[in-house]
């Protein structure tokens, strides 16, 4: 089997298939089921074919399902290339591959294929999970390729599995070593199809009575943050994501727009942080009320958003420090103030109309502020289930249904500040987080995504006004479970009574950040820090290179070493090692000893040609034959030979 | 002119050094190894996997390419090993006649504790045979040698090679053993008819004639007279055999030199005394040979007849 052209027999095409099979299968979650199902047809008909030892189908048949395959991607996908429809024709191709895999050669190129599928199957997960189970599929290929590689005898394939596990075990040093010093290039190298990074949740740069609320219901992991030392309470952990400056009667958007940034006239309280962000392909970053400075690769906007040059569509990693209770804005740009008052003339008219009743009630902003708080605080319900919004919400909000969750909330106020010409804004973003314990660390998931508002006064600036706090002070101070009725339709994990699961939940939360800080997150930055850490400051490609070589080197020769250790015959018994000594020494005097000369006459001869060494000799000599030969098995024996051995001089 | 510098330049660097005696350990310096043609693609497909893990950030893509770019090094760790610590030692080789193909025997003494699969044995390049050496074990390898002329027949450089276990590497040793394989001269086609007894026994120099006794059915061997096939046999599918006949030692057969048409030639003349002695052999005739400066006494049986082909072989040529 070792000439590539030699065709290959009945169980290579059958560990072949089903090798390929175990990768490709994880595939089968997004491909269309017609591809599925031609997959399925492919599998069968060359399991047949080799089954049977019928001739492989005709190149042009298998051309014409290739192009009507192609056809199929295009019509399903309405493109050919992007990452899904990519990865289903890869999927085809190597279905039809297969159908003409005829020699040993061919089927090395498909196991090769079959590597290279496992790859594909990282660009829709990289959990635990997935890596165990494609690590299987891994060794599966490698065994399938070194199945193809014996003459004659091939050992059962459970051995041959073994074996490949073994190989692979054997390269993981080398791997590891590899992993941590290979310079690492920050990606990407060319652009990225437009669905890479589909299907991931998270903020939205607009907010319309309910996207919050259905956000909410999702328990996937926003960031999670590790504090450098205390960390603050949690009525201070508002995380400021996208600020919303625009409102059209219904939705509110953020605009990115630039004007000369108001300063921070007193800093407050100062703590730092390491935020990980979770890629949701947006640009903006999280950071505490109120970013205090601006990690690598990322800019901060007038109104205190954090963003970042790319898109985050890989987990992101930074440092952070926050100003908590800062006093910022006070020179706040007058266009901007402007911006802030803007509400649509006709929209709303009776949220507008109270606004104006308040400004005529009260000269005091914050007196404005006061009484439309303890209007939400007297007859308002916090609630997941809010009743559904007409025309216009806001109106319909404050004056009939009045239950809601945050963003109606801040919706509401915001409309009526404005009416009332107290400039106001929307900040989304999250509010507190589940501390893990195990690992120390915050986790911030999409059910505390939240919105509140800030209002601009005279004399203090920007100042957060949560209307959410008014109503159900629990949502700000303990979380949302314990401020929404409990037949609301919370993520299992957030609701108290299943504190069992919680914790489990947050062990494997804490396995999972562990391996996305250090598998799935080991970022050229993080490689930096690492080698910064291991005293390798500013290692630039070329250190590393060299590093990388010596290191690799040094676990190559170790291999290679443990590898040819059991080539040698097994290591010979302490008598015999003796005796070769004796031997030798003989040998530098010229007295060898001849290949088939029994060590009886061996002493005989020289004891003919060195009379003057007769006695030791022919000790040693009779110590080793009855140690050899004899019954003789002492110990005391054989260290007697290795004395007389050590001492004796020709 | 070039072809000498680089003749030059492998035996230094393969250290070729002629024919070694005895045995043969393949230690570090005697092995040699390259990437394949498919290591060459395999490198490859790590490199395109490499920039698709940095250009979508997969750091499962990243542990997945080192992991086979650290088994492609392991690779040629074990194909290397597959190889290293043989012992070579020759085998013999059984005469053939010339135009046919002579098969060296070598013994490959695996002395560890490893198993050994797919070691290759081949002469040319072109045709290869495999053989597996189990942990502890030896195992003959055959390598099939052409053999045009008369004569001995030594294969000079053997090689040894695996690819084992992945493909992706191809390690060698060049394995120059003292061997050497006794080729025969071509037996003539059968025409020309046998020189006549030269004996009081008298009758029974024709061959199959049906006065002898028929003893028995033996192997067909190449150059046993076609008449002595017993073609009833093989027509039973029991494959080619020889009618052996006895009763005739008193017969005294001379194969010699000097009866052959004087204008001859050398070689020609060989050929057809090759000729005789096999037709003489299948009769089952004790004969002798004469060939210039040296006979062979009259004589019957199997070693007579490979005393008298040797001769024949060696004739004029250093043994």
């Amino acid at each position: 089997m070792t000439d590539p052209k030699q065709p290959i027999a009945w169980h290579h095409v059958r560990w072949l298939l089903l090798s390929l099979l175990l990768v490709a299968a994880p595939h089968a979650l997004h491909m269309p089921a017609w591809t599925i199902a031609l997959m399925a047809m492919l599998a069968v008909w060359r399991a047949y074919v080799g089954y049977a030892r019928h001739a492989l189908p005709n190149r042009w048949l298998l051309l014409m399902i290739a192009l009507a395959a192609s056809i199929g991607v295009f019509l399903s996908y309405r493109t050919i290339f992007g990452r899904d429809a990519g990865v289903t024709l890869l999927v085809i191709m190597l279905g039809l591959k297969l159908l003409e895999t005829r020699t040993q050669r061919d089927a090395m190129l498909l196991s090769f294929l079959g590597y290279f599928l496992v790859i594909t199957n990282f660009l829709y997960s990289q959990t635990i999970g997935t890596g165990i189970y494609m690590l299987a599929c891994t060794v599966f290929v490698t065994a399938t390729m070194m199945s193809l590689n014996y003459a004659g005898s091939e050992p059962p394939f459970r051995a041959q599995l073994r074996t490949a596990g073994m190989l692979l075990a054997q390269s993981v040093p080398l791997m590891l070593v590899l992993f941590l010093l290979f310079p690492r290039v920050p990606g990407p190298l060319w652009g990225l199809p437009r669905d890479a990074f589909a299907g991931v949740s998270g903020l939205s740069d607009t907010m319309t009575p309910g996207s919050l609320s259905s956000l909410v219901l999702s328990d996937a992991v926003a960031f999670r943050v590790r504090f450098d030392a205390q960390m603050p309470r949690a009525k201070d952990l508002y995380w400021r994501g996208p600020v919303m400056w625009d409102f059209d009667g219904r939705t509110w958007s953020a605009q990115f727009f630039f004007y000369t940034a108001p300063g921070i006239e007193a800093a407050g309280d100062l703590v730092a942080y390491a935020v990980t962000l979770e890629p949701h392909n947006r640009r903006w970053m999280f950071a505490l009320d109120l970013p205090a400075r601006v990690p690598p690769l990322s800019l901060v906007s007038t109104d205190y958003q954090l963003y970042s040059i790319q898109p985050v569509n890989s987990r992101l990693h930074y440092d952070m420090t926050s100003f908590l209770n800062a006093r910022f804005g006070e020179a706040e740009n007058r266009f901007a103030l402007r911006r802030a008052l803007q509400v649509p003339p006709r929209s709303n008219p009776r949220a507008q109309e109270l606004g104006r009743e308040l400004r005529q009630k009260h000269a005091d902003d914050e007196q404005i502020i006061g009484e439309m708080l303890s209007m939400f605080r007297r007859n308002f319900v916090y609630t997941l289930e809010p009743p559904l919004l007409g025309e216009n919400p806001v109106d319909e909000f404050l004056f009939s249904t009045r239950s809601g969750f945050c963003e109606h909330y801040a919706s509401a106020f915001a409309v009526v500040m404005r009416a009332a010409g107290v400039p106001t804004r929307i900040v989304t973003g999250y509010q507190g987080g589940e501390i893990n314990a195990l690992g120390n660390y915050l986790i911030v998931r999409q059910a505390d995504a939240h919105a509140w508002t800030e209002v601009w006064l005279a004399n203090q600036g920007w100042v957060r006004v949560d209307p959410t706090f008014a109503v159900a002070p629990v949502r700000v101070d303990t979380g949302i479970s314990a401020a929404v009725p409990r037949t609301d339709p919370l993520p299992l994990m957030v609701r108290p009574p299943y504190e069992f699961l919680r914790q489990a939940r947050l062990t494997l939360d804490y396995v999972a950040n562990t391996w996305n800080q250090w598998v799935l997150g080991y970022t050229p930055e993080r490689q930096r820090s690492l080698l910064a850490h291991a005293g390798l400051d500013d290692a630039t490609w070329e250190k590393l290179t060299a590093v990388l070589l010596v290191v690799a080197g040094v676990i190559v020769a170790m291999l290679t070493a443990l590898a040819l250790r059991q080539l040698k015959s097994r290591a010979r018994d302490p008598v015999t090692i003796a005796y070769v000594r004796f031997c030798d020494k003989l040998r530098r005097r010229g007295l060898t000893r001849e290949a088939a000369e029994g060590p009886v006459d061996y002493a005989r001869r020289v004891e003919r040609l060195r009379p003057e060494l007769t006695p030791t000799v022919e000790a040693i000599t009779r110590l080793y034959v009855a140690l050899r030969y004899g019954a003789e098995s002492s110990a005391i024996a054989l260290i007697e030979l290795q004395r007389r051995v050590r001492q004796f001089t020709a | 002119m070039y072809a000498a510098l680089r003749n030059r330049f492998y035996t230094w660097i393969f250290q070729w050094r002629g024919p070694e005696a005895g045995a043969i350990v393949l230690g570090q310096r005697r092995i040699f190894i390259l990437p394949t043609r498919l290591g060459l693609v395999f490198a490859t497909v790590l490199l395109v996997m490499l920039a698709g893990s940095i250009n979508y950030s997969l750091g499962l893509g990243f542990v997945l390419t080192f992991l086979l770019g650290a088994l492609g090094v392991n690779a040629m760790i074990h194909t290397f090993r597959n190889l290293a610590n043989l012992r070579i030692t020759g085998g013999r080789a059984r005469p053939v006649f010339a135009g046919d193909t002579a098969l060296f025997t070598i013994h490959l003494e695996n002395l560890g504790d490893t198993d050994r699969y797919a070691i290759g044995l081949t002469h040319d390049r072109r045709q290869a045979s495999f053989v597996d050496v189990m942990a502890r074990s030896t195992m003959p390898a055959t390598a099939g040698v052409a053999a045009p002329r008369r004569g001995v027949l030594r294969p000079g450089r053997l090689t040894l090679f695996t690819r084992f276990p992945l493909g992706l590497y191809y390690a060698w040793a060049y394995a120059d053993l003292d061997l050497r394989c006794i080729v025969y001269p071509r037996p003539a086609p059968s025409g020309l008819p046998m020189p006549p007894a030269a004996s009081s026994a008298g009758s029974g120099t024709e061959r199959g004639q049906g006065q002898e006794d028929f003893s028995g059915l033996r192997q067909y061997h190449l150059g046993d007279s076609p008449r002595h096939i017993a073609w009833k046999a093989a027509a039973r599918d029991q494959g080619l055999l020889t009618k052996q006949f006895t009763g005739r030692a008193e017969t005294e057969l001379w194969l010699d030199w000097a009866q052959l048409p004087p204008q001859m030639g050398v070689e020609e003349r060989l050929s057809y005394l090759a000729r005789w002695v096999l037709d003489a052999h299948a009769a089952g005739l004790a004969y002798g040979l004469r060939v210039p400066g040296t006979s062979v006494e009259a004589a019957a049986g199997e070693a007579q007849r490979e005393r008298c082909l040797e001769t024949l072989a060696l004739f004029d040529r250093d043994p």
